[in-house]
């Protein structure tokens, strides 16, 4: 259950972080401030998952203690989260894919076993919703917009294809859980994702995304070279200042 | 080269039952845009529970030039305002 909770955690956490990224440097001032407000949802929703790890654990440790001193072989998040921001297309398309499978997670995650998991999911999943409809809704701009916008999106989804089918991959972990009736089976899950993405693909103008090599492992803590540097821009101060509070 | 967004007005309902009042404007794109923009720059302190948006060219002001001819005869005519009613006790709200 813990490995589970830090792999929701991790990616919230991770992706939040990228997204903050974006602060001050996106395309409109309008978007700097979308973007953020989503970074500090995600955010959010990482703080309570690692205050319930670390209720779990009992050893004492709090929030601070897994977002800022684990290494990156400890992180679970996905790939697709800690890929670079690249363009705005590479961006949104990275969180499009990411929002469709958490929506439909966390909508299944509202009828778990697991009473804390399930307040969880529903108070998360009015988040995610509105996550999921600013994206949906960007896909359509930049595929459905002008002859440049969509060219930039079909290579975001060139270049991040690749990282978009992890997630729903049930690792062993999932595989537990999910028989123990606290998470959904991945796999079933699969086709109301899929089903999503292919609707707003087409609608977008950018062709139906088909099967290619998937790689997986973030989720076991296997990780690209992309982790180390956001860990090592994120946990600076912890590091070169143990306890440091603000 | 850049083309600017166009501008809108943003209008946001405090509370059911009150009216909407103008918050501000923003840029967008179209007005599914301009409604999430809103959302998130006027509402993320909890401030609104309805949005209208109007694009800005839609809204015809007068004319600072024309104040006097428009507000200057309703200055001196006090006897517009209900206030030579006495309003008995029992009436609230008033």
């Amino acid at each position: 259950m813990i490995k589970y909770l830090l792999q929701l955690a991790d990616n919230a956490l991770i992706l939040g972080h990228r997204l903050g990224e974006w602060c001050g440097h996106a395309p409109e001032m309008e978007l700097d401030i979308a973007l953020t407000n989503i970074a500090l949802d995600l955010t959010g929703q990482a703080r309570s998952l690692y205050q319930r790890v670390a209720e779990l654990e009992g050893l004492g440790k709090d929030e601070d203690d897994y977002a800022y001193l684990r290494d990156a072989w400890e992180f679970r998040n996905a790939l697709l989260v800690e890929q670079p921001n690249g363009d705005f297309a590479h961006t949104l398309f990275r969180q499009f894919v990411f929002d469709a499978y958490n929506y439909h997670l966390h909508q299944a995650l509202t009828h778990s076993k697991d009473e804390w998991l399930a307040g969880f999911a529903a108070k998360s999943l009015k988040e995610i919703t509105y996550h999921l409809r600013f994206s949906s809704e960007w896909m359509l701009r930049l595929g459905d917009g002008t002859e440049l916008s969509n060219a930039k999106l079909k290579a975001a989804i060139e270049d991040l294809w690749g990282y978009s089918g992890e997630l729903a991959t049930p690792n062993d972990v999932e595989k537990e859980l999910a028989q123990q009736g606290i998470i959904p089976d991945l796999n079933l899950l699969k086709p109301a994702i899929e089903a999503k993405m292919s609707e707003v693909f087409v609608a977008a103008n950018v062709g139906v995304a088909a099967g290619m090599f998937m790689h997986i492992g973030g989720k076991d803590g296997r990780h690209s070279e992309h982790l180390g540097f956001i860990l090592s821009e994120m946990q600076f101060l912890q590091r070169a200042y143990p306890g440091l509070e603000w | 080269m850049k083309k600017e967004w166009p501008l809108w007005e943003i209008f946001i309902r405090s509370k059911s039952g009150l009216n909407h009042k103008h918050v501000g404007s923003l840029h967008a794109a179209d007005a599914e845009m301009a409604i999430e923009n809103a959302r998130d720059l006027y509402t993320r302190r909890n401030e609104g529970v309805s949005i209208w948006v109007v694009e800005s060219k839609h809204i015809t002001a007068s004319d600072p030039d024309d104040s006097d001819p428009l507000f200057e005869p309703a200055r001196d005519k006090v006897y517009r305002h209900p206030t030579f009613y006495t309003v008995p006790d029992e009436v609230s709200h008033m």
